[in-house]
Protein backbone atom coordinates (compact mmCIF):
# COMPACT_ATOMS: atom_id res chain seq x y z
CA UNK A 1 0.00 0.00 0.00
CA UNK A 2 1.09 3.25 -1.01
CA UNK A 3 0.60 6.91 0.67
CA UNK A 4 -0.13 9.86 -2.50
CA UNK A 5 0.36 12.98 -0.72
CA UNK A 6 -0.67 16.11 -3.34
CA UNK A 7 -0.09 19.69 -2.66
CA UNK A 8 -1.48 21.62 -5.00
CA UNK A 9 -2.89 25.36 -6.04
CA UNK A 10 -6.48 25.30 -4.15
CA UNK A 11 -8.58 26.31 -7.44
CA UNK A 12 -7.09 23.08 -8.62
CA UNK A 13 -9.20 20.94 -5.78
CA UNK A 14 -12.56 20.53 -7.73
CA UNK A 15 -10.75 19.16 -10.58
CA UNK A 16 -8.46 16.73 -9.52
CA UNK A 17 -11.08 15.30 -7.10
CA UNK A 18 -13.57 14.55 -10.18
CA UNK A 19 -10.24 12.96 -12.19
CA UNK A 20 -9.49 10.86 -8.91
CA UNK A 21 -13.22 9.98 -8.96
CA UNK A 22 -13.54 8.69 -12.69
CA UNK A 23 -10.58 6.95 -11.92
CA UNK A 24 -12.24 4.36 -9.37
CA UNK A 25 -10.56 6.46 -5.94
CA UNK A 26 -13.61 6.02 -3.40
CA UNK A 27 -11.91 8.40 -0.66
CA UNK A 28 -9.44 10.95 0.00
CA UNK A 29 -8.29 13.48 2.97
CA UNK A 30 -7.95 16.88 1.81
CA UNK A 31 -6.29 19.86 4.33
CA UNK A 32 -5.69 23.23 3.88
CA UNK A 33 -1.88 24.05 4.48
CA UNK A 34 0.68 26.82 3.44
CA UNK A 35 4.35 26.58 2.07
CA UNK A 36 6.21 27.65 -0.65
CA UNK A 37 9.02 25.96 -3.30
CA UNK A 38 10.09 27.48 -6.39
CA UNK A 39 7.25 30.39 -6.20
CA UNK A 40 8.42 32.01 -3.09
CA UNK A 41 6.16 34.34 -1.49
CA UNK A 42 4.31 37.25 -2.57
CA UNK A 43 3.26 41.07 -1.42
CA UNK A 44 0.39 42.22 0.06
CA UNK A 45 0.04 45.88 0.32
CA UNK A 46 -1.70 48.24 3.01
CA UNK A 47 -1.02 51.90 2.59
CA UNK A 48 1.62 51.52 0.05
CA UNK A 49 3.83 49.23 3.09
CA UNK A 50 4.81 46.38 1.70
CA UNK A 51 3.84 43.45 3.35
CA UNK A 52 5.71 39.67 2.68
CA UNK A 53 3.85 36.55 2.72
CA UNK A 54 6.33 33.95 2.35
CA UNK A 55 3.85 30.92 2.52
CA UNK A 56 1.35 30.46 0.27
CA UNK A 57 -2.01 28.76 1.13
CA UNK A 58 -2.35 25.47 -0.75
CA UNK A 59 -4.48 22.11 -0.61
CA UNK A 60 -3.08 19.27 0.45
CA UNK A 61 -4.95 16.20 -0.97
CA UNK A 62 -4.09 12.58 0.79
CA UNK A 63 -5.07 9.00 -0.55
CA UNK A 64 -4.05 5.74 0.38
CA UNK A 65 -3.96 3.31 -2.44
CA UNK A 66 -3.05 -0.82 -3.75
CA UNK A 67 0.64 -0.36 -4.28
CA UNK A 68 -0.18 -1.70 -8.52
CA UNK A 69 -2.22 1.49 -8.32
CA UNK A 70 -0.04 4.26 -7.68
CA UNK A 71 1.20 4.79 -10.91
CA UNK A 72 -2.20 5.26 -12.42
CA UNK A 73 -3.40 7.81 -9.39
CA UNK A 74 -0.21 9.66 -9.70
CA UNK A 75 -0.60 10.20 -13.54
CA UNK A 76 -4.29 11.72 -13.28
CA UNK A 77 -3.67 13.99 -10.30
CA UNK A 78 -0.83 15.34 -12.28
CA UNK A 79 -2.81 15.87 -15.43
CA UNK A 80 -5.77 17.45 -13.59
CA UNK A 81 -3.79 19.56 -11.60
CA UNK A 82 -0.83 21.11 -13.99
CA UNK A 83 -1.32 24.94 -15.25
CA UNK A 84 2.34 24.62 -16.56
CA UNK A 85 2.65 27.88 -14.06
CA UNK A 86 5.11 28.00 -11.14
CA UNK A 87 3.34 26.93 -8.29
CA UNK A 88 1.44 24.40 -9.25
CA UNK A 89 2.72 21.71 -6.37
CA UNK A 90 3.89 18.46 -5.90
CA UNK A 91 3.57 15.11 -5.42
CA UNK A 92 4.95 12.75 -2.93
CA UNK A 93 4.35 8.54 -2.54
CA UNK A 94 5.26 6.59 0.62
CA UNK A 95 4.92 3.12 1.86
CA UNK A 96 1.92 2.81 4.52
CA UNK A 97 2.31 -0.63 7.13
CA UNK A 98 -1.13 -0.87 8.11
CA UNK A 99 -4.71 0.37 7.42
CA UNK A 100 -7.71 -0.45 9.36
CA UNK A 101 -11.43 0.46 8.93
CA UNK A 102 -12.48 1.72 12.56
CA UNK A 103 -16.13 0.86 11.85
CA UNK A 104 -15.67 -3.13 11.13
CA UNK A 105 -12.11 -3.69 12.20
CA UNK A 106 -11.19 -4.51 8.49
CA UNK A 107 -7.48 -4.28 7.48
CA UNK A 108 -4.94 -3.48 4.91
CA UNK A 109 -6.38 -3.32 1.80
CA UNK A 110 -9.89 -4.43 2.63
CA UNK A 111 -9.76 -1.58 4.78
CA UNK A 112 -8.75 1.29 1.67
CA UNK B 1 -33.18 83.50 20.95
CA UNK B 2 -35.61 81.15 22.60
CA UNK B 3 -35.40 77.36 22.88
CA UNK B 4 -36.04 75.80 19.31
CA UNK B 5 -37.46 72.83 19.46
CA UNK B 6 -36.29 71.19 15.54
CA UNK B 7 -33.05 73.00 16.47
CA UNK B 8 -32.91 70.49 19.39
CA UNK B 9 -34.51 67.59 17.47
CA UNK B 10 -31.30 68.29 14.85
CA UNK B 11 -28.63 68.16 17.63
CA UNK B 12 -29.81 65.83 20.17
CA UNK B 13 -29.87 62.95 16.90
CA UNK B 14 -26.41 64.75 16.07
CA UNK B 15 -25.15 63.78 19.15
CA UNK B 16 -26.42 60.32 19.01
CA UNK B 17 -24.22 59.95 15.55
CA UNK B 18 -21.02 61.55 17.70
CA UNK B 19 -21.58 58.98 19.70
CA UNK B 20 -21.69 55.83 17.22
CA UNK B 21 -18.76 57.83 15.73
CA UNK B 22 -16.82 56.33 18.93
CA UNK B 23 -18.49 53.14 19.22
CA UNK B 24 -18.45 50.86 17.31
CA UNK B 25 -17.31 52.92 14.07
CA UNK B 26 -14.25 54.20 15.31
CA UNK B 27 -13.22 51.22 17.18
CA UNK B 28 -14.21 48.45 14.39
CA UNK B 29 -12.30 50.65 12.02
CA UNK B 30 -9.14 50.69 14.03
CA UNK B 31 -9.87 47.21 15.37
CA UNK B 32 -10.16 45.90 12.18
CA UNK B 33 -6.74 47.30 11.12
CA UNK B 34 -5.20 46.07 13.90
CA UNK B 35 -3.68 42.33 14.01
CA UNK B 36 -6.26 39.83 15.11
CA UNK B 37 -4.10 38.84 17.99
CA UNK B 38 -4.86 42.22 19.55
CA UNK B 39 -8.26 43.28 17.62
CA UNK B 40 -10.12 43.31 21.74
CA UNK B 41 -7.21 45.45 22.91
CA UNK B 42 -7.48 48.27 20.33
CA UNK B 43 -11.99 48.34 20.31
CA UNK B 44 -11.36 48.45 24.59
CA UNK B 45 -8.88 51.59 24.00
CA UNK B 46 -11.46 53.39 21.92
CA UNK B 47 -14.16 52.41 24.31
CA UNK B 48 -12.75 53.01 27.55
CA UNK B 49 -11.47 56.66 26.01
CA UNK B 50 -15.12 57.19 26.20
CA UNK B 51 -15.93 56.34 29.08
CA UNK B 52 -13.70 58.39 30.88
CA UNK B 53 -13.45 61.23 29.13
CA UNK B 54 -17.12 61.82 29.40
CA UNK B 55 -17.06 61.31 33.06
CA UNK B 56 -14.46 63.96 33.63
CA UNK B 57 -16.09 66.25 31.05
CA UNK B 58 -19.11 66.42 33.18
CA UNK B 59 -16.94 66.68 36.46
CA UNK B 60 -14.94 69.63 35.26
CA UNK B 61 -14.23 69.11 31.46
CA UNK B 62 -17.16 70.92 30.72
CA UNK B 63 -16.96 73.96 32.75
CA UNK B 64 -13.08 74.14 31.81
CA UNK B 65 -13.92 74.56 28.33
CA UNK B 66 -17.25 76.54 28.00
CA UNK B 67 -17.38 78.71 31.63
CA UNK B 68 -16.15 82.26 31.95
CA UNK B 69 -13.97 84.73 29.39
CA UNK B 70 -10.17 83.54 30.65
CA UNK B 71 -8.09 83.71 27.70
CA UNK B 72 -6.38 80.77 27.92
CA UNK B 73 -9.00 78.21 30.56
CA UNK B 74 -12.60 78.50 31.61
CA UNK B 75 -13.01 78.58 35.52
CA UNK B 76 -15.07 75.70 37.16
CA UNK B 77 -18.30 77.48 37.71
CA UNK B 78 -19.90 74.29 36.28
CA UNK B 79 -18.32 71.83 38.19
CA UNK B 80 -20.01 68.53 37.79
CA UNK B 81 -22.28 70.47 36.23
CA UNK B 82 -23.84 72.56 39.68
CA UNK B 83 -26.60 74.95 38.92
CA UNK B 84 -27.73 73.69 35.64
CA UNK B 85 -30.80 72.60 35.44
CA UNK B 86 -32.49 70.46 32.20
CA UNK B 87 -34.62 73.37 31.09
CA UNK B 88 -32.20 75.63 31.28
CA UNK B 89 -30.60 77.42 27.54
CA UNK B 90 -27.76 76.97 26.80
CA UNK B 91 -25.34 80.35 27.24
CA UNK B 92 -22.86 79.44 24.07
CA UNK B 93 -26.09 78.26 22.16
CA UNK B 94 -29.43 79.72 23.89
CA UNK B 95 -31.71 78.09 21.17
CA UNK B 96 -30.40 74.71 22.40
CA UNK B 97 -31.15 72.65 25.80
CA UNK B 98 -27.81 73.49 28.25
CA UNK B 99 -28.31 69.61 28.81
CA UNK B 100 -27.92 68.82 25.33
CA UNK B 101 -24.84 71.67 24.36
CA UNK B 102 -22.88 69.77 27.24
CA UNK B 103 -24.06 66.66 26.13
CA UNK B 104 -23.15 67.12 22.43
CA UNK B 105 -20.39 68.99 22.74
CA UNK B 106 -18.97 65.44 25.61
CA UNK B 107 -18.88 63.18 22.17
CA UNK B 108 -16.46 65.84 20.23
CA UNK B 109 -14.09 65.37 23.60
CA UNK B 110 -14.73 61.98 24.19
CA UNK B 111 -13.94 61.07 20.37
CA UNK B 112 -10.65 63.48 20.30
CA UNK B 113 -9.04 61.32 22.91
CA UNK B 114 -10.20 57.92 21.46
CA UNK B 115 -8.51 58.83 18.25
CA UNK B 116 -4.94 59.14 19.06
CA UNK B 117 -5.60 55.25 20.62
CA UNK B 118 -4.95 54.42 16.55
CA UNK B 119 -1.58 55.26 17.00
CA UNK B 120 -0.71 53.57 20.11
CA UNK B 121 -2.29 50.25 19.36
CA UNK B 122 -0.54 46.23 19.89
CA UNK B 123 1.66 47.37 23.01
CA UNK B 124 0.46 50.28 25.00
CA UNK B 125 0.07 49.36 28.30
CA UNK B 126 -3.87 49.66 29.32
CA UNK B 127 -3.30 51.28 32.34
CA UNK B 128 -0.70 53.19 31.11
CA UNK B 129 -3.88 54.67 28.18
CA UNK B 130 -6.45 55.27 31.30
CA UNK B 131 -4.02 57.58 32.86
CA UNK B 132 -3.11 59.29 29.56
CA UNK B 133 -6.60 59.47 28.89
CA UNK B 134 -7.44 61.57 31.73
CA UNK B 135 -4.22 63.99 31.38
CA UNK B 136 -4.10 64.60 27.96
CA UNK B 137 -8.25 65.81 27.86
CA UNK B 138 -7.83 67.76 31.22
CA UNK B 139 -4.34 69.23 29.77
CA UNK B 140 -4.96 69.32 26.37
CA UNK B 141 -8.25 69.40 25.04
CA UNK B 142 -10.03 71.09 27.31
CA UNK B 143 -8.30 74.35 27.22
CA UNK B 144 -7.48 73.80 23.36
CA UNK B 145 -11.72 73.54 22.98
CA UNK B 146 -11.88 77.01 25.05
CA UNK B 147 -9.18 78.55 22.99
CA UNK B 148 -11.19 78.19 19.95
CA UNK B 149 -15.07 77.20 20.73
CA UNK B 150 -14.88 78.50 24.47
CA UNK B 151 -14.37 82.49 24.09
CA UNK B 152 -10.10 82.24 24.62
CA UNK B 153 -7.68 84.11 22.94
CA UNK B 154 -7.91 82.30 19.43
CA UNK B 155 -11.49 82.92 19.51
CA UNK B 156 -10.95 86.89 20.12
CA UNK B 157 -8.21 86.76 17.67
CA UNK B 158 -10.72 85.50 14.73
CA UNK B 159 -9.05 82.22 14.25
CA UNK B 160 -12.26 79.92 12.64
CA UNK B 161 -12.52 75.87 13.35
CA UNK B 162 -16.11 74.42 12.21
CA UNK B 163 -16.32 71.93 14.12
CA UNK B 164 -12.57 70.51 15.14
CA UNK B 165 -9.99 70.88 12.30
CA UNK B 166 -7.57 71.93 15.23
CA UNK B 167 -9.49 71.41 18.26
CA UNK B 168 -10.19 67.99 17.28
CA UNK B 169 -7.91 66.61 14.34
CA UNK B 170 -4.74 68.34 15.00
CA UNK B 171 -4.71 67.87 18.47
CA UNK B 172 -5.58 63.86 18.46
CA UNK B 173 -2.86 63.80 15.32
CA UNK B 174 0.05 65.57 17.02
CA UNK B 175 -0.60 64.30 20.45
CA UNK B 176 -0.71 60.52 18.20
CA UNK B 177 2.53 61.20 16.66
CA UNK B 178 4.33 62.40 19.95
CA UNK B 179 3.18 59.37 21.58
CA UNK B 180 4.11 57.20 18.92
CA UNK B 181 7.65 58.10 18.87
CA UNK B 182 7.69 57.91 22.93
CA UNK B 183 6.60 54.96 23.07
CA UNK B 184 8.68 53.11 20.61
CA UNK B 185 7.76 50.93 17.13
CA UNK B 186 6.16 48.02 17.71
CA UNK B 187 8.22 44.81 16.98
CA UNK B 188 6.10 43.95 14.33
CA UNK B 189 5.90 47.48 12.93
CA UNK B 190 3.60 46.24 10.29
CA UNK B 191 0.02 46.93 9.37
CA UNK B 192 -1.67 43.31 9.12
CA UNK B 193 -5.72 43.89 9.39
CA UNK B 194 -7.35 41.48 11.30
CA UNK B 195 -10.62 42.09 8.38
CA UNK B 196 -11.12 44.95 6.14
CA UNK B 197 -14.86 43.99 5.87
CA UNK B 198 -14.76 45.58 9.52
CA UNK B 199 -13.06 48.35 8.55
CA UNK B 200 -15.42 49.07 5.31
CA UNK B 201 -18.04 49.52 8.22
CA UNK B 202 -16.28 51.79 9.83
CA UNK B 203 -15.54 53.78 7.76
CA UNK B 204 -19.13 54.30 6.14
CA UNK B 205 -20.53 54.15 10.21
CA UNK B 206 -17.67 57.08 10.68
CA UNK B 207 -19.12 58.88 7.10
CA UNK B 208 -22.66 58.30 8.66
CA UNK B 209 -21.50 59.73 11.71
CA UNK B 210 -20.40 62.85 10.61
CA UNK B 211 -23.12 64.51 9.40
CA UNK B 212 -23.85 64.86 12.98
CA UNK B 213 -20.47 66.01 13.64
CA UNK B 214 -20.32 68.97 11.10
CA UNK B 215 -24.11 69.15 10.39
CA UNK B 216 -24.35 69.48 13.97
CA UNK B 217 -21.72 71.82 14.54
CA UNK B 218 -24.02 74.65 13.04
CA UNK B 219 -25.52 74.12 16.45
CA UNK B 220 -29.04 74.52 14.80
CA UNK B 221 -31.31 73.44 11.83
CA UNK B 222 -30.71 75.98 9.20
CA UNK B 223 -29.23 76.07 5.68
CA UNK B 224 -25.61 75.98 7.20
CA UNK B 225 -26.32 72.67 8.60
CA UNK B 226 -27.72 70.87 5.64
CA UNK B 227 -24.55 72.69 3.58
CA UNK B 228 -21.86 71.53 6.28
CA UNK B 229 -23.49 67.81 6.24
CA UNK B 230 -23.60 67.82 2.27
CA UNK B 231 -20.08 69.12 1.04
CA UNK B 232 -18.62 66.62 4.06
CA UNK B 233 -19.87 64.21 1.91
CA UNK B 234 -18.79 65.55 -0.91
CA UNK B 235 -15.00 65.63 0.04
CA UNK B 236 -15.64 62.30 1.41
CA UNK B 237 -16.53 60.15 -2.16
CA UNK B 238 -13.60 62.67 -3.77
CA UNK B 239 -11.14 61.48 -1.17
CA UNK B 240 -11.85 57.83 -1.25
CA UNK B 241 -11.53 57.96 -4.67
CA UNK B 242 -8.11 59.91 -5.37
CA UNK B 243 -6.54 58.02 -2.92
CA UNK B 244 -7.23 54.99 -4.54
CA UNK B 245 -6.19 56.34 -7.70
CA UNK B 246 -3.21 57.52 -6.54
CA UNK B 247 -2.10 54.19 -5.02
CA UNK B 248 -3.32 52.53 -8.32
CA UNK B 249 -1.02 54.67 -10.40
CA UNK B 250 2.22 54.49 -7.82
CA UNK B 251 1.63 50.70 -6.28
CA UNK B 252 -0.10 49.26 -9.17
CA UNK B 253 -3.45 48.27 -7.35
CA UNK B 254 -6.52 49.63 -6.13
CA UNK B 255 -7.01 48.62 -2.87
CA UNK B 256 -9.84 48.78 -0.68
CA UNK B 257 -7.84 50.09 2.34
CA UNK B 258 -6.79 53.09 -0.07
CA UNK B 259 -10.39 54.01 -1.07
CA UNK B 260 -11.50 54.12 3.12
CA UNK B 261 -8.12 55.28 3.61
CA UNK B 262 -9.15 58.79 1.68
CA UNK B 263 -12.40 58.83 2.59
CA UNK B 264 -11.60 59.58 6.56
CA UNK B 265 -8.53 61.82 5.40
CA UNK B 266 -11.67 63.61 3.09
CA UNK B 267 -14.08 63.75 6.17
CA UNK B 268 -10.99 65.36 8.09
CA UNK B 269 -9.78 67.54 6.20
CA UNK B 270 -13.29 69.43 5.54
CA UNK B 271 -14.09 69.38 8.88
CA UNK B 272 -13.13 72.80 9.93
CA UNK B 273 -14.55 74.77 6.76
CA UNK B 274 -17.63 72.70 6.46
CA UNK B 275 -19.52 75.47 7.85
CA UNK B 276 -17.66 77.69 5.80
CA UNK B 277 -17.50 76.55 1.92
CA UNK B 278 -19.41 75.59 -0.85
CA UNK B 279 -19.93 72.36 -2.55
CA UNK B 280 -17.35 73.54 -5.45
CA UNK B 281 -14.77 74.15 -2.37
CA UNK B 282 -15.87 70.63 -0.62
CA UNK B 283 -14.51 69.16 -3.46
CA UNK B 284 -11.26 71.04 -4.24
CA UNK B 285 -10.92 69.90 -0.65
CA UNK B 286 -11.67 66.47 -0.80
CA UNK B 287 -8.85 66.46 -3.51
CA UNK B 288 -6.08 68.61 -1.77
CA UNK B 289 -6.84 66.18 1.51
CA UNK B 290 -6.36 62.82 0.11
CA UNK B 291 -2.97 63.86 -1.91
CA UNK B 292 -1.64 65.79 1.25
CA UNK B 293 -2.49 62.91 3.44
CA UNK B 294 -1.37 60.40 1.41
CA UNK B 295 1.87 62.04 0.80
CA UNK B 296 2.18 62.13 4.38
CA UNK B 297 1.04 58.01 5.27
CA UNK B 298 3.29 56.73 2.50
CA UNK B 299 6.05 59.00 2.27
CA UNK B 300 6.55 61.61 5.24
CA UNK B 301 5.98 58.21 7.62
CA UNK B 302 8.69 56.03 5.76
CA UNK B 303 11.35 58.81 5.73
CA UNK B 304 11.08 59.32 9.60
CA UNK B 305 10.38 55.98 10.55
CA UNK B 306 7.94 56.48 13.42
CA UNK B 307 4.89 54.11 14.36
CA UNK B 308 1.84 56.01 14.13
CA UNK B 309 0.50 52.47 13.93
CA UNK B 310 -2.64 53.17 11.79
CA UNK B 311 -1.92 56.46 10.66
CA UNK B 312 -3.67 58.79 13.12
CA UNK B 313 -1.27 61.74 12.46
CA UNK B 314 -0.95 61.32 8.89
CA UNK B 315 -4.73 61.18 8.50
CA UNK B 316 -6.47 63.28 11.08
CA UNK B 317 -3.10 65.77 11.87
CA UNK B 318 -2.46 66.58 8.21
CA UNK B 319 -5.86 66.73 6.98
CA UNK B 320 -6.92 68.96 9.98
CA UNK B 321 -4.35 71.32 9.41
CA UNK B 322 -4.49 71.17 5.80
CA UNK B 323 -8.56 72.25 6.12
CA UNK B 324 -8.01 74.74 8.78
CA UNK B 325 -5.76 76.67 5.89
CA UNK B 326 -7.98 75.88 3.33
CA UNK B 327 -10.84 77.57 4.85
CA UNK B 328 -8.74 80.62 4.67
CA UNK B 329 -8.63 80.51 1.30
CA UNK B 330 -12.00 78.96 0.03
CA UNK B 331 -14.66 80.55 2.36
CA UNK B 332 -17.18 82.14 0.67
CA UNK B 333 -19.37 84.87 1.91
CA UNK B 334 -23.02 83.47 0.97
CA UNK B 335 -22.16 80.26 3.11
CA UNK B 336 -21.52 82.03 6.56
CA UNK B 337 -20.22 85.13 5.98
CA UNK B 338 -16.76 84.82 6.06
CA UNK B 339 -14.73 85.74 3.00
CA UNK B 340 -12.00 83.36 1.96
CA UNK B 341 -8.62 84.90 0.13
CA UNK B 342 -10.03 83.81 -2.91
CA UNK B 343 -13.69 85.31 -2.54
CA UNK B 344 -12.54 89.47 -1.29
CA UNK B 345 -10.73 88.04 1.62
CA UNK B 346 -7.73 89.55 3.20
CA UNK B 347 -4.62 88.51 3.70
CA UNK B 348 -5.78 88.76 8.30
CA UNK B 349 -7.63 85.55 7.59
CA UNK B 350 -5.45 83.40 6.39
CA UNK B 351 -2.92 85.32 9.15
CA UNK B 352 -5.00 83.91 12.21
CA UNK B 353 -5.62 80.40 10.98
CA UNK B 354 -1.93 79.61 10.71
CA UNK B 355 -1.34 81.34 14.39
CA UNK B 356 -3.78 79.57 15.14
CA UNK B 357 -2.35 76.01 13.33
CA UNK B 358 1.02 76.83 14.86
CA UNK B 359 -0.21 77.47 18.22
CA UNK B 360 -2.31 74.62 18.78
CA UNK B 361 0.40 72.29 17.13
CA UNK B 362 3.04 73.60 19.43
CA UNK B 363 0.98 73.63 22.79
CA UNK B 364 -0.12 70.04 21.70
CA UNK B 365 3.25 68.69 21.23
CA UNK B 366 4.89 70.29 24.52
CA UNK B 367 2.09 69.22 26.30
CA UNK B 368 1.81 65.34 25.06
CA UNK B 369 5.53 65.04 25.36
CA UNK B 370 5.19 66.13 29.03
CA UNK B 371 2.30 64.07 29.79
CA UNK B 372 3.40 61.01 28.27
CA UNK B 373 7.22 61.18 30.47
CA UNK B 374 5.14 61.27 33.51
CA UNK B 375 3.04 58.55 32.47
CA UNK B 376 6.50 56.45 31.54
CA UNK B 377 7.83 57.13 34.86
CA UNK B 378 4.46 56.52 36.85
CA UNK B 379 3.43 52.97 35.09
CA UNK B 380 5.63 52.43 32.26
CA UNK B 381 3.90 52.89 28.44
CA UNK B 382 4.78 49.72 26.93
CA UNK B 383 3.55 45.82 27.53
CA UNK B 384 6.36 43.33 27.69
CA UNK B 385 7.74 41.98 25.22
CA UNK B 386 5.93 38.82 25.65
CA UNK B 387 2.72 40.22 25.82
CA UNK B 388 3.52 42.14 22.84
CA UNK B 389 4.41 39.15 20.44
CA UNK B 390 1.31 36.88 21.98
CA UNK B 391 -1.08 39.36 21.20
CA UNK B 392 -2.87 41.67 24.11
CA UNK B 393 -6.29 40.13 23.79
CA UNK B 394 -5.20 37.29 25.80
CA UNK B 395 -2.49 38.64 27.84
CA UNK B 396 -4.45 41.94 28.64
CA UNK B 397 -8.09 41.16 28.62
CA UNK B 398 -7.90 36.95 29.08
CA UNK B 399 -10.52 37.01 25.99
CA UNK B 400 -9.80 36.06 22.04
CA UNK B 401 -11.55 37.52 19.34
CA UNK B 402 -12.37 34.50 17.50
CA UNK B 403 -12.62 31.06 18.25
CA UNK B 404 -11.22 27.82 16.46
CA UNK B 405 -13.35 24.54 16.88
CA UNK B 406 -9.99 22.66 17.26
Amino acid sequence: MKKIEAVIKPFKLDDVKEALVQAGISGMTVSEVKGYGRQQGHTELYRGAEYVVDFLPKVKIEVVVRAEDVDNVVDTIVQAARTGKIGDGKVFVSDIEQVVRIRTGEKDEEAI
Amino acid sequence: MQINPADNVFILISTAFVLLMSMPALAIFYGGLTKVKSILNTIMMVGVAFSVVSFIWLAYGYSLSFSGDGAFIGNLKYLFLSGINPSDPAPAADNLYHYLFIFFQMTFAAITVALMAGAFVERMKFSAWLIITVLWATFVYFPVAHWIWGGGWLANLGTLDFAGGLVVHETSGLGALVGAIMLGKRKEAVMLPSSLPLVAIGTGLLWFGWFGFNGGSALGMSAQAVSAAFVTSIAAFIGGFVWMALEWIKFKKPTSLGFFTGIIAGLATITPASGFVDVGAGMIIGFLGAVVCFWAVVYVKNRFKYDDSLDVFGVHGVGGMVGALLLALLAKPEVAEVKGLFFGGSFTGLWHQIVGILAVGAYTIVLSFIIFKIVDKLVGLRVDKETESEGLDEAVHGEKAYQKEI
